[in-house]
């Protein structure tokens, strides 16, 4: 019998299961980040290649590194791929062209810190990776503002070359400045602009700005929107936050575009610029630091769609991507445990 | 009668109007792995050389053991009478030698021995003298007594007494809905039971209604038994009886009770809930037949239909008598080397066998030959993610993310509050687990940590209950001593004025009398009054003493005994279970 080769604890019913695993489903979520990476690479160069492959190295060695300390087993946590999704996502949220030890640095605290420190996977209130992209802006903000041009755009484009010994020497080739690489952002320059008292329909006439928003930007995020989709078919994620969010902060921006079209950029301007997209289908939809309800990935999606927006408008910050993400993740034991679901035939009060 | 057919997906009913279609939350759709049983007729399994036949196969109070070693027994022959209460009759199976009454191993968790008889066939099959009654001429306490004595339990796997079932309560039983569902990858029992024995099942399923005064019947069979669904519909186009036979989709768990009832009517039976008090009554169609045979032939439950599958060379369905060995069964079937465990049951929800050596029990609808190819161990399991793939498959429409997390954490309060009751252990959400979470067992360890708790604290109330109840006898006695003794001095005082009075009187009327009437009984007790007393006192010290000492914790009955075994396995297991939890590998 087989109580004599396994424990007995390990035979029980169910016998049989899907042959799903964390790891698979991590897997999935990185591969759909591809589409955004290959549109990010088209039209801003290979530069974030060298990002992601830094932040992987990082997230790998860190992780193993805290199991270690935590005296946990290795194998099993490094090949569930989380540490490296974490990595991929901070990778994306900061300027390609930033000095090598930002993104060493911003990996290492969340693996570290967010996410260890708190209990490893599966027991992070917080999303790591926007908890190192808040550190590293509050900390280095110059360096995090130093977004690369869209190609053909600057004046002056790097060879890959040469952006690997920027980003690893901070050395530009003769001649060639700082400003000549790089440029605001389209919610950057948009806010900007605004402060300077022009009105929406002159600043758009930008040559940065595209057809929805910026321009090559608003590509990448269309990018990430089709790798989201592709998660929303494979049911890897709900519904329930990307439609929130982005339904949110579509309405809101809407209202206030018909308001005064003057001084506020059209909803879909906001869809397509800065982090919307990438957080709508990757960031919120991380299970672990978000709501578990139906009903409460519906608040907790809303409640970002609309702290990003004012952030957007209102805040010190271009984009509200990680606070409000970052703000919305306090709320969840709140939120969960005032959506919990009425249970089979508890739905109606019984006569 | 006509058949309904609907898809879960559309909600629209595609052959009938008649019912409408409901689904029940979840579910999830495991390899079904029936067609392998289902190729050959029901076979009947050839006599074994031994029987075992527990007296608990049922729901209820073990049957009173009413033969010795070395009676002879005929086939349907009476052998285990129903106790009071929730109960049911035990049979000889064949006629032979019943050789030991005894405890044995059977088919239970715990894998502690019960109160069986072994019984060694005659090769005769003799049948006692059977008779079969006219139900609709007889009273409902008639037939249940009839079906209490043949010993007719639920052959789902539920084996709960089918009398009890049948009494007619204070709420009025509109639908009867007979459950074909079959929902478990694996067995094919029920669904080569309709296929061969339509007829009978309605037979049953009449009776049935008879019974609860019922208005309709609704046969329920999920839409991947396309041969079960043609033969009801045939057994059931003979009937007088409202009766309709409804393809459900397949889905598991859809054939649970609570989850059929609810995608036939769509009336939903919380947990704690009777179903009678919604005006629904769900039987299985092999009780339904049992159900038949007995009333109608005066016949026993003295064998059933048994899948057996999995690791063998002939996956087939036997009938086979209850009590054969497990062994004999496998082995007719053909079970391949590499086997190296047996499950009774299906896949989700089966119950591990402690060993192959143990019987067929009326709750047998399956017996699965494993080996580690077939049902490979899980990997360990990883943390909870709260990815919620087990709440969107949950039928109960539970959390059961949080369930697993608070029973981990032993907050077994906050289990409750978020109706851990409500769950009945499916296994959809373990099946589904990206982390390999065993959660089913978690919640079982919480359930039981919980009915622990709860007779802790009964057995305590009732403790401090007496100690108090003894404490203000005591006092109570105290008391009454005080009166009693301050009473008697009274009248001894009494007497002994009297006594002075009369003396005085008596030395008034001789008063050459010197030492008159010092000797007055009232006054002086003998010596050997006083020593009765104390023996008194003795003895009612030693009855104070026996009604003190607790009496539930030495003559415990084996079911008591298998129970408080099966829990105390439960914890090991659960506690071995963390054990092989990556998490928690310190």
């Amino acid at each position: 019998m087989r109580k004599h080769s396994h424990p007995i604890s390990a035979f029980f019913s169910p016998f049989i299961s899907k042959s799903d695993s964390v790891s698979a489903i991590m897997l999935k979520v990185i591969l759909a980040l591809i589409p955004g990476i290959a549109l990010y690479v088209w039209y801003f160069g290979p530069a974030i290649l060298v990002s992601i492959t830094l932040a992987s190295i990082t997230a790998l060695a860190t992780e193993a590194a805290m199991l270690k300390l935590r005296n946990r087993p290795i194998a099993p946590f490094l090949k569930d791929n989380s540490a490296l999704l974490t990595a991929w996502l901070l990778a994306l949220s900061i300027p390609p062209l930033a000095p090598w030890w930002l993104i060493v640095v911003g990996t290492a605290f969340c693996i570290a810190v967010a996410k260890h420190l708190y209990g490893g996977l599966g027991n992070n209130p917080f999303n790591p990776a926007m908890i190192g992209y808040a550190v590293l802006i509050v900390s280095f903000p110059v360096q995090m503002t130093q977004w690369i041009s869209p190609q053909g755009m600057g004046g002056f484009e790097l060879s890959f070359m040469q952006q690997l010994q920027y980003i690893f020497s901070g050395i530009l080739p003769d001649g060639i400045k700082l400003d000549a690489i790089t440029m605001a952002t389209p919610l950057d320059t948009l806010k900007t602009q605004l402060h300077l008292a022009h009105p929406v329909s002159e600043i758009l006439t930008q040559p940065i700005f595209g057809q929805l928003a910026g321009h090559g930007s608003e590509m990448v995020a269309g990018g990430f929107m089709i790798g989201g989709l592709y998660l929303l078919a494979t049911r890897i994620i709900s519904w329930h936050l990307p439609v929130a969010y982005l339904g949110t902060l579509f309405a809101i921006a809407g209202i206030f575009h018909l308001v005064d079209p003057a001084h506020y950029v059209e909803p879909l301007f906001h869809w397509f610029s800065g982090a919307a997209m990438l957080g709508a289908f990757f960031i919120l939809t991380d299970p672990i630091s978000s709501p578990t309800t139906h009903k409460g990935k519906l608040i907790f999606a809303a409640g970002a769609g609309l702290i990003t927006y004012l952030i957007r408008v209102y805040g010190a910050f271009p984009d509200g991507m990680a606070f409000s993400t970052l703000l919305m993740n306090i709320c969840v034991p709140l939120i969960d445990a005032y959506t919990q679901p009425k249970v089979f035939g508890k739905k109606e009060k019984q006569a | 009668m006509e058949v309904s057919r609907f898809r879960a997906d559309t909600r629209e009913a595609v052959t009938d109007n008649m019912t409408t279609p409901y689904k029940f939350h979840g579910g999830v759709h495991p390899p079904a792995n029936k067609a392998q049983s289902t190729r050959t007729a029901i076979a009947q399994m050839p006599l074994p050389a031994k029987l075992v036949i527990p007296f608990h196969q049922h729901v209820g109070n073990t049957a009173k053991p009413l033969v010795v070693a070395g009676d002879h027994v005929l086939k349907g022959q009476l052998i285990g009478l129903p106790e009071d209460g929730i109960s049911s009759a035990i049979h000889a199976s064949t006629s032979g030698t019943i050789t030991e009454i005894g405890m044995q191993v059977v088919a239970h968790a715990s894998g502690l021995p019960d109160l069986c008889a072994t019984l060694v066939p005659d090769g005769k099959d003799e049948w006692i003298q059977r008779e079969g009654i006219n139900f609709r001429t007889s009273l409902n306490a008639d037939v249940r007594q009839v079906l209490r004595l043949a010993g007719v339990v639920g052959l789902g796997g539920g084996v709960f007494p089918s009398d009890m079932k049948l009494r007619v309560g204070k709420h009025k039983v509109k639908t009867l809905v007979i459950n074909g569902a079959e929902c478990e990858p694996y067995i094919t029992c029920d669904d080569m039971l309709m296929r061969e024995r339509a007829g009978e099942i309605v037979k049953g399923a009449e009776i049935m209604r008879w019974a609860l005064e019922a208005d309709r019947i609704l046969i329920g069979i999920e839409d991947n038994k396309p041969e079960a669904i043609a033969s009801m519909q045939l057994a059931a186009a003979a009937s007088n009886d409202d009766i309709r036979v409804v393809a459900v989709p397949t889905i598991y768990p859809g054939g649970g009770a609570k989850q059929l009832i609810r995608v036939l009517t769509g009336i939903e039976v919380a947990a704690g809930v009777r179903s009678t008090d919604k005006g629904v009554q769900c039987f299985n169609v092999a009780t339904a037949q049992s159900i038949y045979r007995a009333v109608a032939f005066g016949e026993p439950l003295v064998s059933r239909i048994v899948t057996v599958t999995g690791n063998v060379q002939r996956a087939q369905n036997l009938e086979v008598l209850i009590g054969t060995p497990v062994s004999d069964v496998v082995a007719y079937a053909g079970a391949l080397p590499d086997t190296d465990s047996y499950i009774m049951g299906g896949p989700m929800m089966g119950l591990p066998l402690p060993n192959a050596g143990v019987s067929i029990v009326k709750a047998a609808n399956c017996i699965i030959a494993a080996s580690p190819k077939l049902f490979p161990p899980a990997p360990p399991a990883m943390p909870c993610i709260r990815c919620t793939r087990c709440a969107e498959v949950c039928p109960a429409e539970l959390q059961p993310q949080d369930l697993y997390w608070f029973a981990k954490s032993k907050e077994f309060g906050k289990a409750q509050e978020y109706n851990l009751f409500d769950c009945i252990e499916c296994g959809a959400c373990s099946y589904v687990c990206p982390s390999s979470i065993p959660l089913v067992q978690y919640y079982r360890f919480a359930k039981s940590e919980i009915w622990a708790r709860e007779a802790d604290k009964t057995s305590s109330d009732a403790a401090r209950e007496r100690f108090e109840f003894r404490e203000s006898r005591i006092e109570r006695e105290k008391q009454e001593k005080a009166e009693k003794l301050a009473a008697k001095e009274k009248a001894a005082a009494e007497a002994k004025l009297q006594a002075a009075k009369l003396a005085a009187e008596q030395a008034a009327a001789s008063p050459d009398a010197t030492m008159p009437a010092i000797s007055t009984p009232a006054v002086a007790p003998p010596a050997n009054d006083a020593q009765a007393k104390i023996q008194a006192a003795i003895e009612h010290a030693k009855l104070q003493a026996a009604a003190v000492k607790p009496k539930n914790t030495e003559q415990l009955t084996p079911q008591q005994l298998a129970e408080i075994a099966d829990i105390e396995l439960r914890r090991a297991r659960i506690q071995e279970l963390a054990g092989t939890d990556v998490e928690t590998k310190e």
